[in-house]
C-alpha cells in the first residue's frame, strides 16, 4: 500500500490504451450549457448516428465543454487537422461524416470567414478571435470528455499529483506557488501562496480547503465553463493545496443555477475516488483528502468568504462583522483556504511546468493568464484566455471581432457590480490587477460587459443598483438603506425625476457607503455610479437638467414615432402593440399615439423596415 | 490574573487597554464618546449598525472599521472624528431617521450629532421603529435560549418576527427582546392578568406575596424545566423574595 | 395535492439521507423544494424537530436564498436571465412582455398554476442572450414574437392535455 505515488500515478496511465493519439480521427462538438441551449446535443448524436451509418466505427465523437467561441456555436472540430466548423446544425452532419472526416474536404459554408477580408480560415488556430490567446488553462477543454477521467490523464492529467506527493514538501509546494505568482482569480486578486503558508501556520483543527464556484457577477460564466469542461483540474488543483496546507476536508461551492457543473463535478469526484486519487490515503501515501459539494441557493452575497462559510454551515449567508481572516478562523471558525474555481485550476499547470515557466506569463505584478468572458454589444461573443498584461483594445478589437451593426465602442464594464466602465480613450491599458484599479474599477471574477452608443450608461449604473439592492443581506445599515437609496436617485433620475444636486449627493453617499459597509458587497457597491459619473457625467447631466436620454434607452425619456416614408403600412407592429397605440389605413403609413405607448420596445423588434425611431 | 497591556494614541491621547478588549471601550474608557445602537452588554456584538466606526492607522494602512469588534493592538493610532468617520455617522443617522421617522431615540440622537434629516431620502411608513440591529434576536437565542424570533428574508425586505408571523409555540412570554431593544419598537402590552407579545396572549401569574402579576406563567414553567426548580418555587415576584 | 402525512414522511426521509445533520439544513431545503416544487410549512416544522434546529433558523434560511419559494408554484417556471449582457441586449422588455400577457409579476404563479414567472441573475449563456429558461430549457436570443409564440405553444399543450 505504500507504494511510491509517482509509480502508482504511472501505472493508471498505463493501464489505458493512450485515449487520443496524435493521428488519430475523432470529431469533437462543444456541450457546455451555451451550445447546448443552442442544439449541440441533438448535432452530437447525428454525429454518432452518421458515423455508424457510414461505417466510420473507429471515429469518436467527444463531447467537450466550453471551447469559448460562443458566438458561433454550435461547433465541430474534426481532428486531427483541427478544422473549425461554425453554427453546424444537423442537417449538416451527414456532409460533415461524408466529406471532411472521411477525406478531408472542407465544406466552405461551414467555416469561419474573416469580417473584413473575406478570407475563410479553417483552422482554430487560425481564427482572430483564438490566435491572440495563451489558453494554458482553457485550451484543456478542447481534448476533454469531462465525464471521463480517462481523458485528463491523458492530458498527464494528476501527474502534478504525483510529483507532489513523490517529490516535494508542503513548504515546497508553497514555495513553487510563491515563486510562479500566483494572484487569486476570483476578484481580490491576493497572494494564493501567501494564504495558504497562513492555513499551514495557524493553530486549529481540522483545516479546510475550499474553491468559490459561486461565480455570482452576471456576465460571467469562466468557472461554469470550467467546472463543466474540466472538473478535474479544479479538484487536482485543490488536493494539491490540501496537501500544501495540512487539510483533510474540502468543499465546492457551487452557484445553484449550474446544475451541469454539479453533475460533471460529481462524476470527476466518484471517479478520482475510485482511482485513488482522492479519499483514504491517496496514491498509496498517509495523505488523505476528499471534497463535498455544496450548491448555492441563489445569493450573490455568497461569493463573499464568510457568507461563503455561513452558507455551508447551514445559515443565512451573512458575512460576519468581526474582523477576523479566514486563515486563522474561517469555516466552523477553524483554518481555511478559500480560492476561486480558476485559481486552483491553475495550480497543477504550474507544478508540472514550473514557477519560472508560469511567471514568465504576464505582468510584473500580475502573473500568468486570465479566462475572460467577453459579452453586450460584441461581435465575438465568448470566453477568451489572454496573458495579463494584453490591452483591452486587442482584447475587444483583435479578439472581440469590434461592435457589431457598425456601431461605435462606448464603455467596457469590468469587475461586474463591484466595478466600473472603462471608456474609450482608456482602452489601451494593459490588463492586470493593479491598472484597472488605477482607473477606478477592478479586474474581478472576469466579466467584461462592452457597451455601445445605444447603451445608456445611467441605465447601466441603475441596473447594477438595482441587483445589489436586491442581493444586500441587509446586515449593515450603509449596504441595505444606503444602497436602495442610490437605487431610488438613480430610479428618479432615469424615470425624468432627477434633481439638481443629485449628482453631489450620489458622490458623498457612495464614500461613505464604501467606508462603512460590513463587506465587500456594500463596500464596492457604489463603484458602477461613481465611475459612471467620473468618466459619462454629461450624460447624467442630460438626464437631470434636459430630461434627455441620449442613447435613447431611458423609456420614460424616449418617445416611438414612424417615419413615414419608411413605413410601407404593413400593419404587424399593430398586431404586437400590448396597449393598441398603432393605428392607421392597411398600405399607408401609421401612426403612433404617444400616450398609450409605453416604449415597451415590441413594435421596433417586429418592423421590417426599421420605420419606427426612438426621439 | 494580571491583564497584558496595550498602548495606542486615541485622537492623540496615549491610552493603555487590555489585550483581548475592544476598542470601543478603550475609547470610552479614556472619556471619548462614540455613539452606538445595536451593541447591548447583555448580548454578543452584532456589528449591524456602523456608528461606532473609527479610522485607525497601523504603519502607513489606514481603515475604517467599528470599535465594538476591533480589538486593541499594540502601536494602533485611533481617529474618532476624522472626516470619514463622521461621514459614515451622518450616513447611517441620515439612513436611520428617513427608515424609522418616530423614533424619538434617532431624533435625538442625530440632534447630538448635529445630523438633519436628508430630504432626498423619502421616508418609509411600514418599518415602525426597527433598525434591525438584532439585539433581540440575540438576546432569545442567547440568554433565553428558545430562538422565538428572527430576522427573515434579506436586504430591504428583512424584517423581524416570528416564522410565519404566526404565534411562536416556543415564545415564552418573558419580554426580554422588548427590554434590550433600543427604539421599543417591539409591542408588549399588559391588561390584568394578560400579556400579548408577537401575536400570542400568556397568562400571567400572580404573586404569592403581593397579588401583582409578575411573569407568564410559561415562562416559570419554562425557567422550572431549565433549573430543575419546582414550579411553585418560582410563584413569588423578585420584590417579595 | 399532497397531503400533511405525506410531506412529513418525505421529508423525514430526506433528512435521513443528510444524517440529520444541522449543517445539510441548506441542502436539505434544496431536496424538499425539488419534491414539492415549494417548501411546505409541515416539510420545514418537520427539518425544525428532526435537526434540532429552532424554527425561526429553519424560516431564516428558507426566506434568505431567492431559490426557495414558500409558496406553491406554476408547472412552467420561466426564468428571464436579467444578467448584464442579457439585459443590454434588452431583457427588460421581455420580462415586460411576460408580466402583461401572463398577468404576473416576478415571484407570483398565474391563477390557474399553469405559470410562475422568476428573474434570475446569470446562467451562463450569454453569447446567446437575451435568454429565458423554461423549466429546464434554456431559449436563446429570444425576442417579442418569441415570447408570444413560447406561451402559445405552452398553452396549447396544456390544452391538448386536458
Amino acid at each position: 500500500m505504500n507504494e511510491n505515488p509517482d509509480i502508482q500515478a504511472h501505472q493508471l496511465l498505463d493501464n489505458l490504451s493512450l485515449y487520443y493519439g496524435p493521428k488519430k480521427k475523432f470529431v469533437a462538438i462543444c456541450a457546455g450549457t451555451g451550445c447546448r441551449a443552442s442544439g449541440s446535443l441533438k448535432v452530437k448524436e447525428a454525429l454518432e448516428a452518421e458515423l455508424k451509418k457510414q461505417n466510420m466505427n473507429e471515429v469518436d465523437v467527444l463531447a467537450t465543454g466550453c471551447l469559448g467561441f460562443c458566438e458561433k456555436g454550435p461547433m465541430v472540430i474534426v481532428h486531427p487537422d483541427k478544422y473549425f466548423y461554425q453554427h453546424v446544425k444537423v442537417e449538416d452532419v451527414p456532409e460533415i461524416v461524408s466529406k471532411t472526416v472521411a477525406k478531408g474536404e472542407i465544406i466552405s459554408r461551414l467555416v469561419y470567414r474573416h469580417p473584413e477580408t473575406q478570407k475563410t480560415l479553417y483552422r482554430e488556430e487560425d481564427l482572430p478571435f483564438y490566435k491572440k490567446q495563451n489558453r494554458i488553462v482553457f485550451g484543456q477543454n478542447g481534448m476533454l470528455d469531462p465525464s471521463k477521467i480517462e481523458a485528463y490523464f491523458n492530458i498527464d492529467g494528476y501527474q502534478a499529483l504525483a510529483k507532489v506527493l513523490s517529490e516535494m514538501t508542503p513548504e515546497d509546494v508553497i514555495n513553487e506557488v510563491k515563486k510562479a505568482g500566483l494572484r487569486g482569480r476570483g476578484g481580490g486578486g491576493f497572494p494564493a501562496a501567501v494564504k495558504w503558508e497562513g492555513v499551514r501556520r495557524a493553530h486549529g483543527e481540522p483545516k479546510y480547503v475550499i474553491a468559490n464556484g459561486d461565480e455570482g457577477d452576471p456576465g460571467a460564466y469562466m468557472d461554469r465553463s470550467l467546472m463543466e469542461g474540466n472538473p478535474h483540474s479544479v479538484i487536482e488543483g485543490m488536493i494539491i493545496g490540501a496537501y500544501a496546507v495540512g487539510s483533510n476536508q474540502g468543499y465546492i461551492y457551487v452557484r445553484n443555477e449550474y446544475p451541469l457543473a454539479v453533475t460533471h463535478l460529481t462524476i470527476a469526484l466518484e471517479a478520482a475516488r475510485q482511482n485513488g486519487l482522492l479519499g483514504k490515503n491517496i496514491l498509496g501515501t498517509n495523505f488523505s483528502f476528499d471534497i463535498h459539494i455544496n450548491k448555492g441557493a441563489g445569493a450573490f452575497v455568497c461569493g463573499e468568504s464568510s457568507a461563503l462559510f455561513a452558507s455551508i454551515e447551514g445559515r443565512a449567508g451573512e458575512p460576519r462583522a468581526k474582523y477576523v481572516h479566514a486563515v486563522e478562523k474561517g469555516l466552523y471558525d477553524k483554518p481555511t483556504v478559500l480560492n476561486n474555481v480558476e485559481t486552483w485550476a491553475n495550480v497543477p499547470l504550474i507544478i508540472n511546468k514550473g514557477a519560472d515557466w508560469y511567471a514568465s506569463i504576464g505582468t510584473e505584478g500580475s502573473k500568468g493568464t486570465k479566462i475572460f468572458s467577453l459579452v453586450g454589444k460584441i461581435n465575438n461573443t465568448g470566453l477568451i484566455e489572454v496573458p495579463m498584461g494584453t490591452t483591452l483594445y486587442e482584447i475587444i478589437y483583435d479578439m472581440g471581432g469590434g461592435i457589431p451593426n457598425g456601431r461605435k465602442f462606448k464603455a467596457v464594464q469590468t469587475g461586474g457590480p463591484s466595478g466600473g466602465c472603462i471608456p474609450e480613450r482608456l482602452l489601451d491599458i494593459p490588463v492586470d490587477f493593479d491598472k484597472l484599479y488605477e482607473v477606478g474599477s477592478m479586474m474581478g471574477s472576469g466579466g467584461m460587459i462592452v457597451m455601445d452608443e445605444t447603451s445608456c450608461m445611467v441605465d447601466v449604473a441603475r441596473y447594477f443598483l438595482e441587483f445589489l439592492k436586491e442581493e444586500s443581506c441587509g446586515k449593515c445599515v450603509p449596504c441595505r438603506e444606503g444602497i436602495r437609496r442610490m437605487s431610488d436617485i438613480l430610479e428618479d433620475i432615469c424615470s425624468g425625476r432627477g434633481r439638481e444636486g443629485d449628482i453631489e449627493i450620489l458622490e458623498s453617499m457612495g464614500a461613505a457607503i464604501a467606508d462603512g459597509s460590513l463587506c465587500a458587497l456594500g463596500g464596492s457597491a457604489p463603484n458602477p455610479v461613481l465611475s459612471t459619473i467620473r468618466y459619462f457625467r454629461e450624460e447624467y447631466e442630460a438626464h437631470i437638467k434636459e430630461h434627455r436620454c441620449p442613447a435613447g434607452v431611458c423609456k420614460a425619456l424616449i418617445t416611438y414615432g414612424i417615419d413615414a416614408e419608411k413605413c410601407t403600412g404593413c400593419g404587424v407592429c399593430v398586431k404586437v402593440c400590448a396597449t393598441q397605440a398603432i393605428t392607421g389605413e392597411k398600405k399607408k403609413a401609421h401612426v403612433i399615439d404617444k400616450d398609450k405607448c409605453t416604449r415597451c420596445g415590441a413594435c421596433i423588434q417586429s418592423c421590417k423596415f426599421d420605420a419606427i425611431k426612438v426621439k | 490574573m494580571e491583564d497584558i497591556m496595550v498602548n495606542m494614541i486615541i485622537d492623540g491621547k496615549n491610552v493603555s487597554a487590555p489585550k483581548g478588549s475592544m476598542l470601543l471601550e478603550a475609547i470610552r474608557g479614556a472619556g471619548i464618546s462614540v455613539p452606538t445602537l445595536c451593541a447591548h452588554e447583555a448580548v454578543s456584538r452584532s456589528g449591524a449598525c456602523r456608528l461606532c466606526v473609527v479610522e485607525i492607522k497601523k504603519g502607513n494602512r489606514t481603515r475604517i472599521v467599528t470599535s465594538c469588534l476591533y480589538g486593541v493592538e499594540e502601536g494602533l493610532t485611533v481617529n474618532t472624528k476624522s472626516d470619514r468617520v463622521l461621514n459614515v455617522r451622518r450616513l447611517v443617522m441620515e439612513l436611520l431617521l428617513a427608515r424609522c421617522p418616530e423614533s424619538d431615540l434617532l431624533q435625538k440622537m442625530a440632534k447630538d450629532m448635529a445630523v438633519e434629516p436628508q430630504a432626498r431620502y423619502a421616508v418609509d411608513t411600514d418599518k415602525g421603529k426597527c433598525i434591525l440591529c438584532r439585539s433581540c434576536v440575540r438576546v432569545c437565542e442567547e440568554v433565553v435560549g428558545v430562538s422565538a424570533i428572527g430576522l427573515f428574508s434579506r436586504g430591504s425586505y428583512k424584517e423581524v418576527g416570528t416564522p410565519y408571523n404566526e404565534k411562536s409555540d416556543v415564545c415564552i412570554g418573558c419580554g426580554a427582546c422588548v427590554y434590550v431593544c433600543p427604539t421599543g419598537h417591539i409591542e408588549m402590552t399588559s391588561t390584568g392578568d394578560k400579556r400579548k407579545i408577537w401575536g400570542r396572549t400568556f397568562k400571567m401569574q400572580a404573586c404569592e406575596k403581593c397579588g401583582k402579576f409578575f411573569a407568564p406563567v410559561d415562562q416559570l414553567k419554562f425557567i422550572s424545566k431549565k433549573t430543575g426548580v419546582p414550579f411553585k418555587e418560582l410563584t413569588t415576584c423578585t420584590e417579595c423574595r | 395535492m399532497t397531503n400533511v402525512t405525506e410531506i412529513k414522511q418525505k421529508t423525514k426521509q430526506i433528512i435521513k439521507k443528510h444524517k440529520s445533520n444541522k449543517s445539510a439544513l441548506i441542502a436539505v431545503l434544496q431536496d424538499i423544494q425539488e419534491a414539492f416544487n415549494y417548501l411546505p410549512k409541515e416539510a420545514l416544522k418537520t427539518a425544525s424537530n428532526m435537526m434540532k434546529v429552532p424554527m425561526s433558523r429553519v424560516y431564516e434560511a428558507a426566506t434568505f436564498y431567492t431559490a426557495f419559494s414558500l409558496k406553491p408554484r406554476g408547472k412552467h417556471i420561466v426564468k428571464i436571465c436579467k444578467g448584464t449582457a442579457c439585459h443590454v441586449r434588452g431583457a427588460a422588455i421581455l420580462q415586460d412582455r411576460f408580466e402583461t400577457t401572463l398577468g404576473i409579476k416576478p415571484g407570483e404563479t398565474t391563477k390557474d398554476g399553469k405559470f410562475s414567472l422568476e428573474t434570475v441573475n446569470c446562467v451562463g449563456a450569454c453569447a446567446l442572450g437575451p435568454v429565458v429558461v423554461i423549466n429546464t430549457d434554456y431559449h436563446g436570443q429570444v425576442t417579442i414574437n418569441k415570447v408570444d409564440k413560447i406561451i402559445k405553444k405552452i398553452n396549447n399543450e396544456e390544452g391538448a392535455q386536458q
